[in-house]
């Protein structure tokens, strides 16, 4: 009997290697899997900032998937769009489901791809030999947003429709073939039926194969040089007998793992949203955008969606129409140039100087207070305020190749350092809270179970704040 | 660095829905509470679906999401005639509607999704009587309103009283003048039912995705603490 | 690299175990992502049950209305085609409609409720086409042997005024007839039984 099973499996074993074979002297799919994959040697001292790109490429995904399904029942026609999107959220079966994936999809997106840059700047990833690398995923981000852009006048509401007017008549701005530039795209007089079903078009498909693409060159690239890690430092340059890099840790089973346990927190916020707050309170779904499309009436305040207000905000600042379309355009331009703009050869911003640390905090803020800017109405304070922001913004670009040159940086270590772990970081977090508070006597509690008061240390307190300060202006220096 | 960004990511702002200087009165929406939100299904067909359709949510979907059966809500929720597959469409023409009051009264599907709940709650409660305007009325929160108050015989009237701010009148608080039918409280109920019954068709699925939620969420914790277990191991071999 | 022993059996554990739980996962995923193809709320109220009038067809008339998007046939028949369907069964494949689908109080000879409204779903059963009414005797393109029926352009099945498939055609079974009711007289609905069970 056992025999009998033996033979049994031992021949479907063959079968299943005879025909894995044939397919390998075929197509390289282990080469591919060893060169991505099993045989990538990452940098052993990834942290928490480096969860965004592999969360990015599952957006993507999720984008994609959901999309072709809406797209089976979503209607491209200004008499159609508004009713046909209220109708996959009520009649389709799961529709709303599949809409708000996709909808919290976008803004999820915009928050990964906004903390991958980042992720890029404070650890100079864009340096030398990174430059394509950064090239490829700043042309992604701007494919991503007039994938954005395009697909937030699809619901035909009134807020996809305002926007969609007021950003197209930027391009207006441009001297000599402004208007007829803006004729073209629009393929009328206003944001029309013709608007909706090319924006369409681009949206389902011209684009998103840009992204693809995009994506493969991006990875490509990356594979190339290999990846930096957040102290900045070449891990090819130091490899042991077998030819791997002393720093490097196999990206397949090591930061595939790793990674699962950043979708699965992911995709918990993620679902959160999705279940309990799709609107997100207007920044996801703004109000206004559940009233159809009206070409004859504005709604009283019109702001982009969350993610382009720091440049919408920047756009409002600059008191000249085509000037105002040139600083939006050139706030994505100082970007692309930030290789050769930044001109230190340390990489990591642990290693740089005091004062490109504190101009990135301030670029941060700009970044951010711009942001909140752009979705308020725009009162004489809040336009002063945003030009200040908007010139903190350009100045951190600007000023890069002046000092950077010049820049007091701190030694760089051959090796990567020790990056703290989850469970250090909570040892450290309970030490605090232990430092911070007085225990008191157990109690007793009703339900049985014995629990210890805490009062609150108000010397301990201090001291944890001191340190925390101190700590702050040492890693500011 | 690390703390000084999540602190700037703390003070990113929650809320910009911001609805001006009106002050609303709020309202408690139940959405478990499917009786209130039957009865609002009735108050609205009596007193709005004359004017305003729902074309958005169909008969058998209240039957569905509500708990009610198919012949009920025909019998007691529909007007006369309507069938069960049928969306809530008014019986008024739309040529005439224009005539009377000057435009179209918009579909209100979706009013619970573009405005607040205590909007429209403070909306039905807000009307005044103002002899300078055409329909002899007026609201606190939607000034010069084209539409009459459909509830006053249930509300009764309600008269502004005036204070001066600034050398300008404005209206202090508006009190009921003359009673209807209803007590204040039994009105103040009713309009909850109807306000209820509105934010459940902004969003019909909001009854299912807040159930489902849970079991979703319990999945991932599942997955990632599985995930994380397993993390760990593989990382042993790292020094 | 690895100084310890690795857990071999530990990692392969916690492997299998995420595995299963992202498969569950998945499947899940995949139910609302299929069935959002099935039929929507609104394909289901075009399914709805309709209401036909009968007062005015003639006798020998055929009328055709949509339910469920397809065409239903409703067609009243002389005494003199209820005659022939009665005894002229020899060139039948199923004249009994044993492996044909209708509901049960249309399980007689002539399929119908009453003899001489009959009503069936117009679409051959072999491919889908919409046969043709060819209540003629004898015309030249179907032979002197045609005693009126229903004829498929599309691959040249026939049936007989019952709906009925001739034989060695290509046509399995039976035209289909939807569940139907009378309401008075005059007045059919079709999409319900008798017993005002919808039909699913």
């Amino acid at each position: 009997m056992k025999n009998k099973m033996d033979a049994c499996t031992n021949s479907l074993k063959n079968s299943i290697n005879i025909s894995t074979d044939w397919v390998l002297k075929r197509f390289p799919m282990s080469k591919l899997w060893n060169d991505h994959m099993a045989q990538y040697y990452a940098p052993k001292n990834f942290n928490f900032w480096y969860f965004f790109g592999s969360l990015a490429l599952l957006i993507l995904v999720n984008q994609i998937i959901t999309g072709i399904l809406l797209t089976m029942n979503y209607k491209p026609d200004a008499a159609l769009a508004f009713d046909s999107v209220e109708y996959i959220m009520r009649d389709v079966n799961w529709g709303w489901l599949i809409r708000y994936m996709h909808s919290t999809g976008a803004s999820a997106f915009f928050i990964v791809i906004y903390l991958h840059m980042f992720r890029g700047m404070i650890y100079g990833s864009y340096k030398k030999p990174r430059e394509l690398v950064w090239i490829f995923g700043m042309l992604l981000f701007l494919c991503l947003m007039a994938e954005a852009f395009m697909g937030y006048l699809l619901p035909w509401g009134q807020m996809s429709y305002w926007g969609a007017q007021v950003i197209i008549s930027l391009f207006s701005a441009i001297p000599v073939i402004g208007e007829d530039l803006s004729l073209w795209i629009r393929g009328g007089y206003v944001i029309s039926d013709a608007t909706l079903n090319r924006f369409f078009a681009f949206h389902v498909i011209a684009i998103p194969l840009a992204l693809l693409i995009l994506v493969v060159l991006h990875i490509i690239a990356l594979h190339e040089v290999g990846s930096n890690n957040p102290d900045g430092i070449e891990i090819k340059e130091s490899k042991d007998p077998w030819g791997h890099p002393v720093d490097g840790i196999p990206f397949h089973p090591y930061y595939s793992v790793k990674d699962l346990v950043g979708v699965g927190v992911f995709l918990f916020f993620f679902a959160t949203i999705i279940f309990y707050m799709p609107e997100m309170g207007g920044y996801f779904l703004e109000h206004a955008n559940f009233i159809p499309a009206d070409p004859l009436k504005t709604p009283e305040h019109i702001a982009p969606l969350w993610y382009f207000t720091p440049f919408y905000a920047i756009l409002r600042a600059i008191p000249d129409k085509f000037m105002g379309v040139i600083a939006m355009g050139g706030a994505i331009v100082v970007l692309f140039l930030l290789p050769w703009l930044d001109r230190c050869k340390v990489k990591s911003i642990r290693y740089r100087g005091g004062i490109f640390k504190k101009a990135f905090v301030l670029f941060i803020i700009s970044f951010i207070v711009l942001g909140y800017l752009g979705t308020q109405p725009a009162t004489p304070g809040y336009t002063m305020l945003a030009r200040v922001f908007t010139a903190i913004y350009f100045g951190f670009f600007l000023l890069l190749p002046i000092y950077t040159p010049f820049e007091k940086t701190k030694p760089v270590p051959k090796k990567v350092t020790h990056e703290s772990s989850v469970e250090e970081d909570y040892t450290a977090l309970v030490e605090a809270f232990d430092k911070m508070t007085i225990k008191q006597e157990p109690v007793k509690t009703s339900w049985g179970a014995t629990i210890t008061p805490v009062k609150a240390n108000t010397a301990g307190i201090k001291q944890v704040l001191i340190q925390l300060a101190k700590k702050l202006k040492e890693s500011l220096d | 660095m690390k703390k000084i960004i999540y602190t700037l990511l703390l003070l990113l702002p929650i809320s910009v829905f911001a609805s001006g200087d009106i002050r609303l009165q709020s309202v408690d929406i139940d959405l478990s509470d499917f009786e209130a939100m039957q009865k609002g299904a009735k108050h609205y067909v009596n007193y709005c679906l004359g004017c305003h359709s729902l074309k958005h949510i169909r008969y058998k979907r209240i039957a569905i999401d509500l708990e009610i059966d198919e012949d009920t809500v025909l019998a007691e929720i529909a007007p006369e005639g309507a069938g069960i597959y049928e969306q809530m469409h008014t019986a008024m023409d739309k040529r005439d509607s224009s005539k009377w009051f000057g435009t179209t009264p918009p579909d209100l599907s979706l009013i619970a999704r573009s405005r607040e709940p205590d909007w429209i709650y403070s909306y039905l409660k807000g009307f005044y009587a103002d002899k300078s305007k055409p329909l002899g009325v007026n609201n606190t929160v939607f000034k010069d309103v084209g539409m009459p108050n459909m509830l006053w015989k249930l509300q009764g009237t309600q008269t502004p009283v005036f204070e001066t701010v600034e050398g300008q009148e404005v209206i202090a608080y508006i009190k009921l003048t003359e009673p209807g039918t209803l007590s204040p409280d039994e009105f103040d109920t009713m309009v909850t039912e109807l306000v209820n019954f509105l934010v459940y068709v902004g969003e019909p699925s909001q009854l299912k995705r807040k159930t489902m939620g849970k079991y979703v969420l319990l999945f991932f914790i599942i997955f990632t603490f599985i995930a994380y277990l397993l993390k760990k191991e593989y990382w042993k071999d790292i020094h | 690299m690895a100084n310890e022993v690795v857990d071999k059996s530990k990692r392969q554990f916690l492997t299998t175990a995420l595995t299963v739980v992202g498969a569950v996962g998945t499947g899940y995923l995949a139910v609302p992502f299929i069935s959002q193809m099935q039929p929507s709320a609104r394909a289901m109220a075009a399914g709805a049950p309709i209401e036909v009038d009968i007062s005015r067809i003639e006798p020998g008339q055929l009328i055709r209305v949509a339910w469920r998007g397809k065409p239903v046939w409703v067609l009243s028949r002389t005494p003199e085609v209820l005659e022939i369907l009665e005894k002229d069964t020899a060139k039948l494949a199923d004249p009994n409609s044993a492996n044909s689908k209708q509901p049960g109080d249309s399980s007689n000879n002539y399929r119908s409720i009453k003899p001489e409204i009959f009503i069936a779903v117009g679409l051959c059963t072999h491919l889908g086409c919409s046969p043709t009414f060819r209540p003629e005797t004898a015309p030249n393109d179907l032979g002197d042997d045609w005693k009126g029926g229903f004829f498929c352009p599309c691959h040249g099945s026939g049936f007989d005024l019952a709906g009925r498939v001739f034989k060695s055609v290509p046509a399995p079974t039976n035209l289909e007839v939807p569940p139907y009711r009378y309401i008075t007289d005059t007045q059919i609905i079709i999409g319900e039984e008798s017993n005002k069970e919808t039909a699913a």
